[in-house]
């Protein structure tokens, strides 16, 4: 059953709100890119053995030989008060910073436990900062089950990064949101031919120098996520842009169209400068959404990219969309790929994961979008998966990546259908 | 507080979830945040399983702090019990509810559930994943099992082997077979595999195979102690050791011994002549205390290899390790900080380790070959073939994992010989793997280096180090230094290096 293309709009769609068990990840596993972002940034995790363990399987079991993370498990000492948690923090990090004397910026990352017994980090933050003086910037964020889900956790991270920047008057174009450096590196060449030369990315790969926001300073988000980081700029005087999201060539020319809006910059210039990749992505879309054209999709809440995917899916792809369910809907940041959806849809809001398993199931879609703890199963159930925390760990963003932004989804129904298994064991 | 960059367990509530999702009919309703639900992965990913854990994480978020946590608990529970229909509900806390002290049992207990609900305590602070799974196998055997008449014919119960268990899906299969040629049944196997209605059954068997002390031992010292069910002792992982589990299996139930009829290839496969160049050859060994021990005995007993560091990860197992290691020469490394593994690795500079993924990795930076003995577990470790550690299929698939990432055979001859050859450099790894490939030439000019021990290496000495295979390079260099160093020799000559050669012959 395709969408009704004649309701498009879906702003004012009643949002399915749900809490029960939530299938998904707390914001502590965004470090697990953020970490490859910042090259001079070390995350340290204040939390359980929980906290640790999550970080490792979500990654892979130690895909990194020598990562930028770390846990300082909380113990019963600590608990018990008979170690001050402070004290205890203070001599971890200092035996951090003698094994890692490259680390120029050190999160100190809360986790549900430091948050229940409350470690106050952005004191620790303060002092630490203070004590290393000149070699390390110390700076904390919540990483938290009880308050973040997955990607906010970069949200959080990046609201205080930008927290942490001095004031500047500099006239300047700031783009929030980590990118693989290959997309930012395209991302900036198209910026820079449309004769945007200052250009200030968040999160930095090294602390600069010069870094700044202000008043002078617009702003654009790559990422649907980036809410608190977002606000946190209005807070600094920085004008929000707002755009469709740049995936595929629809959302990433509406994206440069924004931004050259606001700074002065002729439409026919934006066209003659994205002319080529535009034509490029839209063939190479072209190709692959033969295997996508009519096929239904339904997606779990996990990573906020649900909301612009499935309008690229619908709009370029010609999928038929059923429910799009997100871990937190942001109005001020998605309401632009809202008005773009169909109305028709279920938009669902939080999660009670066994209702919703009994909705997908009702459903029957041909492609489901979850999280890795749902996919198996689905897949013994029928149902032909998309692993969620891909779409983040992957380049996708722009026009060179909107054909393998498709092609993820493309590849289970293609398997599905080359696959002559008969039943599964 | 401690610093840890990568964790060999768990916390307590994942070794309970790994006993429950081996189980059938059995739900867990778990007091934890969002985000702890990342648990189901490593059953759904890397042990591929097709269903979901049975677990419900009540997903408490901060809002609800002090105010309705209990009553979130509560409905979770009311919700689990009628979509799920258990036999058996366990309930605990994750380690942030463990802070808010809302006393799951006390709040299940007063739902008055038709079916039996076990409270689980899983100190998430002190103890870790290995404890909480052999705590709730105990918890729900203690609650379930009773005292009842023996079956007619002998039979056993299998004791320790859960979801996510490092090869105990084969295992099981094996050690059922083997038992099965003794003339001994399987009673119930447990925790993987058995419904509630089975454990209430423990009791009918003779006695009990104790498959892994790690999981299953308080169970096994329940059931001895209540039900006067012996348990065996041995661990049958490697030749000798299956050969002991048989003998003792065999004086348990009465029956003349048979371990001599138990046959693998194994003992051929290290007694042929390509094996030669196993013998003596320097292995690092560390696990959990299970895997290590077997693996450490079948390395010295059993191929000839000299095992020159032993360890584990989990303390409970520290006092049987210690007393092996200590038989073998050594001082036990009993840690599970990572990074101090890694320098004792470095140290040793050992031409096999015999560990985990964990010193998998260690292995792929100091280029030491590594075989995988021991969780925790990774997709590899759930290979589709048979391919159990146990028994004498164990020992064969023992024998050919320990292998592999080895040189093998001649070619290691070859290596020495031809080592200029530049397209045959010892620096490529063996031949049969995919990473074969030449990456550097040896200089011939060098500059004289300061070695670690303030001992200068003079040119030719250098280049003749450099012509010493790369396995065992740093330990050559490490020696002679040493060697110098205590003669007050401040140069090593080309002579120096032999002397020391001949100095620490073997």
């Amino acid at each position: 059953m395709p969408n009704d293309l004649s309701q498009i709009g879906c702003a004012s769609t009643p949002v399915l709100k749900e809490r029960g068990q939530h299938e998904v990840f707390c914001g502590l596993t965004s470090i697990i890119w953020l970490h490859r972002k910042m090259h001079d940034a070390f995350f340290l995790v204040v939390g359980s053995r929980t906290c640790a363990h999550l970080l490792q399987s979500a990654a892979g079991v130690m895909i990194f030989a020598e990562p930028r993370f770390a846990t300082a498990i909380l113990e019963e000492t600590d608990l018990a008060g008979m170690a001050d948690a402070h004290v205890e923090l203070e001599r971890t990090v200092g035996e951090l910073l003698s094994r890692r004397p490259d680390i120029k910026r050190l999160f100190l990352v809360g986790s549900c436990p430091s948050e229940v017994i409350k470690i106050d980090l952005a004191t620790m933050a303060k002092k630490l900062s203070e004590k290393y003086k000149d070699r390390v910037n110390v700076v904390n964020f919540s990483g938290s089950g009880i308050e973040t889900t997955f990607t906010q956790g970069e949200d959080a991270c990046l609201e205080a990064v930008i927290r942490d920047l001095p004031q500047s008057e500099k006239h300047q174009l700031a783009v929030l949101g980590a990118l693989p450096d290959v997309v930012q590196d395209q991302m900036v060449r198209l910026l820079t031919q449309l004769g945007l030369e200052d250009v200030l990315i968040l999160p930095q790969a090294r602390a600069g120098m010069d870094a700044g926001v202000g008043p002078n300073t617009q702003f654009i988000c790559t990422q649907p996520f980036l809410g608190a980081a977002h606000d946190e700029m209005v807070r600094r005087g920085a004008k929000p842009i707002t755009a469709p999201f740049p995936f595929g060539a629809q959302g990433t020319t509406e994206w440069f169209y924004a931004i050259a809006d606001r700074f002065g910059i002729s439409r026919a210039h934006v066209h003659s400068v994205v002319a080529a990749p535009k034509a490029r992505a839209e063939h190479a879309i072209a190709a692959v959404a033969e295997n996508l054209r009519g096929r239904s999709i339904f997606f779990f809440p996990d990573s906020q990219l649900e909301i612009p995917l499935a309008r690229f899916l619908s709009q370029e792809c010609g999928m038929t969309l059923t429910e799009i369910g997100s871990p937190y809907i942001h109005r001020g940041l998605v309401s632009e790929e809202l008005n773009a959806l169909p109305s028709d849809i279920v938009l669902s809001e939080g999660q009670d994961v066994d209702k919703q398993l009994d909705r997908v199931f009702a459903c029957q879609p041909d492609l489901t979008v979850c999280g890795l703890g749902l996919a198996n199963p689905l897949e013994a159930q029928g149902l032909r998966t998309k692993w969620a925390i891909e779409l983040v760990f992957s380049p996708i963003h722009f026009y060179e990546q909107a054909a393998d932004l498709a092609g993820l989804f493309a590849r289970p129904l293609v398997r599905s259908d080359r696959l002559k298994l008969g039943a599964l064991a | 507080m401690k610093l840890s960059i990568w964790t060999y367990e768990g916390p307590p509530h994942v070794g309970a979830i790994r006993v429950a999702t081996g189980m059938k009919n059995v739900h867990v309703v778990l007091h934890a945040p969002q985000g702890d639900t990342y648990a189901d992965l490593l059953f759904t990913m890397i042990e591929r399983r097709n269903h979901r854990p049975p677990v419900t994480y009540t997903t408490f978020q901060a809002r609800d702090l002090g105010s309705d946590t209990a009553t979130l608990f509560k409905s979770a529970c009311l919700e689990a019990y009628e979509r799920f229909k258990p036999d058996l509900l366990l309930v605990g806390a994750s380690c942030t509810a463990e802070l808010i002290q809302d006393d799951p049992g006390g709040l299940a207990e007063a739902l008055d559930l038709p079916i039996p609900v076990v409270a689980l305590e899983l100190p998430s602070y002190q103890r870790k994943e290995n404890f909480g799974a052999d705590e709730t196998l105990f918890q729900i055997v203690r609650h379930l099992a009773k005292p009842m008449d023996r079956t007619a014919e002998i039979t056993c119960n299998l004791i320790g082997p859960t979801a996510l268990g490092f090869r105990h899906r084969d295992d099981i299969i094996e050690i059922t077979r083997l038992l099965n040629d003794l003339g001994v049944t399987v009673n119930v196997c447990a925790p993987m595999g058995a419904s509630p209605d089975d454990i209430k059954l423990l009791g009918q068997a003779h006695f009990n195979v104790l498959m892994y002390p790690e999981t299953g031992e308080t169970a096994c010292r329940y059931l001895e102690r209540n039900l006067g069910q012996p348990f065996t002792k041995t661990v049958p992982i490697g030749v000798g050791a299956t050969a002991d589990f048989v003998a003792e299996v065999a004086a348990i139930i009465g029956k003349p011994d048979l371990s001599q009829q138990v046959v693998s290839r194994l003992p051929w496969y290290s007694a042929s002549v390509d094996s030669t160049y196993l013998t003596g050859k320097r292995v690092f060994v560390f696990g959990d205390g299970t895997h290590a021990m077997t693996a450490a005995r079948i390395a010295r007993d059993e191929i000839g290899f000299d095992v020159v560091g032993l360890g584990c990860f989990n303390r409970e197992m520290a006092r049987p390790v210690r007393a092996l290691a200590k038989e073998m020469g050594l001082n036990a490394l009993i840690t599970d900080d990572y990074l101090e593994l890694e320098q004792a690795i470095s140290e040793l500079a050992p031409e096999l380790i015999l560990g985990t993924q964990m010193e998998r990795h260690i292995g792929k930076r100091l280029g030491i070959p590594c075989a995988v003995i021991s969780a925790p577990v990774h997709v590899q470790d759930f290979p589709a073939r048979y391919s159990p550690q146990m028994g004498p299929e164990g020992a064969n698939v023992i024998f050919d994992t320990w292998v592999h990432p080895l040189v093998m055979g001649l070619e290691e001859h070859l290596l020495t010989m031809f080592r200029d050859d530049f397209e045959f450099s010892d620096t490529a790894g063996p031949s049969h793997h995919a990473a074969h490939t030449p990456q550097q030439t040896i200089p011939t000019e060098v500059a004289p280096t300061m070695g670690d021990a303030n001992v200068i290496w003079l040119h030719d000495a250098e280049l003749e180090l450099r012509k010493i295979p790369f396995f065992v390079r740093g330990k050559a260099r490490r020696n002679t230094e040493k060697y110098a160093a205590d003669r007050g020799v401040a140069e090593i000559s080309i002579d120096t290096l032999y002397e020391a050669k001949a100095h620490y012959a073997r």
